[in-house]
């Protein structure tokens, strides 16, 4: 072969070698086990993926009747709900002291609030495990000293508050990565806007509520209907904080969570399969109606 | 002019004084917060195994200090390994992910070939899966595979990346057309066109995806615990997890929190490199979704 017909060879098939690796990864690693997922849920596996049965729709009819699977739902949506509307307005807040010009050290600041981001689920769920001990975690000390009495909160072991002790080590984890985002968002709005609102002798609650947050809406929307999915994705910090159980009562178990113990603890991966396709039912439907409420699709 | 420069004009200077005081106060505060859990593990990791609970941050006598909690975590646990295992597979992931992606996102970007739309469609409607639903899929193809409990089973799935692809294409999407055309006439081949030219326009990004993925799979833990089975090939929050999973194994919870502080410092040491590219990638909007 010669030299010149060789390159135009590298010339003509360059787009599909150089995408040929990904692609055959994509194929092999994505849709192949997505296919495998909804057939496995068709099938019982119990006794692992050696003695398969197949048994139809009954994996998601015994499903609808499982009442581990629908209290795994509820407590994961209760996350979901109190995650969002907890972290966003503080990120929210934060990114607004942030954004001030009046502010020295903004990049200290800024790294500060950013580091948890650093901080996986796992490290998050054991730091916060020892913070929230009943009787000497920094939590229950804190509050001690400031009410000026013993308090001996049971944070992981009281049913009730289970979802709470989650949360608090969940807005630590997730507030400083909401308010670069939106501080980012901050910095792109245009300053003339601001200006024009002045000359019309608008005051600051005026400004937020009519520019700021019309500007936001953006970075709002992304923050809301991405943080809902990763929220309904919740698994390692409440399975580590509560010592690799489902917490008091099961009440921190989540869809994630029962996922893992029904497949690789109890070793049904066809039921497995099928929460799992239950969990994308649900991330479907609430994406769905939030990018509708949000009016997300008509932004851009 | 920004929303709060009617502080700095017409008003009496005394009042703007304390706003700015106000400020600094809320803010530092809230950073105090913040970082107190920091605080508290970097004190928590040199006290003896009771001073742990009975002092909130150093205890009175400092004398009682110690190292002991490192050095029982590194001759009790397998933490040496650990490391060494999460460092070596953040890294190899890494590395694979940001090649495959910038090259699949270049190709993507400017080339025309056939089936291109269609791959695009794939890449769209995996990217609205959530992960979890393959794992049952991918159990069963890594058993039948024979790569249980061996590294090739995180390698391999780890080495394609939809988002990441998508990332790579929108920024690829800014080399210009021209500078690719002219170095072809000048004798340039395709793979030194995304080598040598495209992949220097868009190093923002993969200083950002970088980052990005290696803290992904840094703190990675559904799949590397369902098919990691052996103590010595654990990852750090694999390891990490089982520790306070069963305390009184070594001194308490000292050597966990050694851990744990130790866990955290390569990536910490990486967004120091990197953070720039980061927080520039967050603000132009690329990083989103």
């Amino acid at each position: 072969m010669t030299r010149s017909k060789l390159w135009q060879l590298q010339h003509r098939y360059a787009p599909q070698l150089f995408i040929s690796p990904f692609v055959i990864l994509l194929a092999i690693f994505l849709l192949y086990p997505l296919t495998k997922s909804v057939v496995l849920s068709a099938y019982s596996t119990a006794g692992g993926p050696r003695n398969q049965k197949f048994i139809g729709l009954d994996n998601y009819r015994f499903l609808l009747h499982d009442r581990l699977f629908w209290g795994a739902t509820l407590n994961t949506v209760f996350y979901a709900v109190g995650l969002i509307s907890l972290q966003i307005p503080i990120s929210l807040a934060l990114a607004l002291l942030l954004n001030s010009p009046l502010l020295r050290f903004r990049s200290v600041f800024r790294f500060i609030f950013f580091s948890t981001y650093l901080v996986g689920g796992v490290v998050g769920a054991i730091i916060f495990s020892m913070l929230l001990d009943a009787r000497h975690g920094l939590v229950n000390n804190t509050l001690s000293f400031l009410l000026r009495r013993t308090i001996e909160i049971d944070w992981l072991g009281q049913p009730n508050l289970a979802m709470i002790s989650i949360l608090i080590a969940a807005l630590w984890l997730s507030i400083g990565y909401g308010m670069i985002y939106l501080l980012a968002g901050l910095q792109a709005i245009d300053p003339e806007l601001y200006d024009a609102a002045n000359m019309d002798g608008a005051g600051p609650w005026h400004r937020f509520i009519h520019i700021t947050l019309p500007e936001l809406r953006g970075v709002l929307g992304f923050l809301i209907v991405v943080g809902t999915i990763g929220a309904f994705q919740l698994f390692e910090l409440p399975y580590v904080l509560f010592r690799q159980s489902t917490g008091p009562a099961s009440r921190g178990l989540t869809v994630v969570m029962y996922l893992f113990l029904t497949g690789f603890q109890a070793g049904d991966l066809g039921y497995a399969a099928a929460i799992g396709w239950m969990l994308v039912l649900l991330i479907f439907a609430v994406s769905l109606i939030q990018i509708r409420v949000l009016r997300l699709h008509k932004t851009r | 002019m920004t929303p709060t420069s009617e502080f700095t004009s017409n008003r009496s200077s005394g009042r703007s004084i304390a706003v700015v005081i106000f400020l600094h106060v809320i803010v530092a505060a809230a950073a105090l917060v913040c970082f107190v859990p920091f605080i508290w593990l970097l004190c928590a990791v040199f006290k003896r195994g009771d001073d742990l609970f009975t002092s909130v941050l150093l205890p009175p006598d400092l004398h009682k200090l110690t190292l002991s909690n490192f050095h029982d975590l590194f001759n009790h646990e397998s933490f040496g390994w650990w490391m060494i295992n999460s460092i070596f597979l953040s890294s190899a992931i890494t590395v694979l992910v940001v090649t495959l992606s910038s090259l699949g996102g270049f190709v993507l970007a400017k080339y025309e070939f056939r089936g291109r739309g269609v791959l695009m469609l794939i890449m769209l409607f995996t990217m609205m899966i959530p992960s979890q639903v393959i794992i049952p899929g991918m159990y069963e193809l890594i058993w039948k595979l024979g790569w249980v409990n061996s590294y090739a089973a995180l390698l391999f799935p780890g080495a394609a990346s939809v988002f990441g692809v998508f990332l790579f294409r929108q920024a690829m999407a800014g080399v210009p057309d021209e500078l690719l055309h002219a170095a072809r006439v000048d004798g340039c081949s395709e793979f030194r066109l995304w080598w040598d030219i495209a992949l220097p326009v868009v190093r923002p990004m993969i200083g950002a995806f970088t980052l990005l993925s290696f803290i992904g799979n840094w703190n990675s833990f559904l799949w590397p615990q369902i098919v990691l089975q052996d103590d010595a090939k654990y990852t750090l929050p694999i390891g990490l997890a089982n520790l306070i999973s069963q305390p009184g194994s070594t001194a308490g919870y000292g050597p966990l929190m050694a851990g744990t502080l130790l866990s955290l410092i390569p990536i910490t040491v990486l967004f120091f490199f990197l953070q720039r590219d980061f927080i520039a990638g967050l603000s132009s909007g690329a990083l989103k979704g």
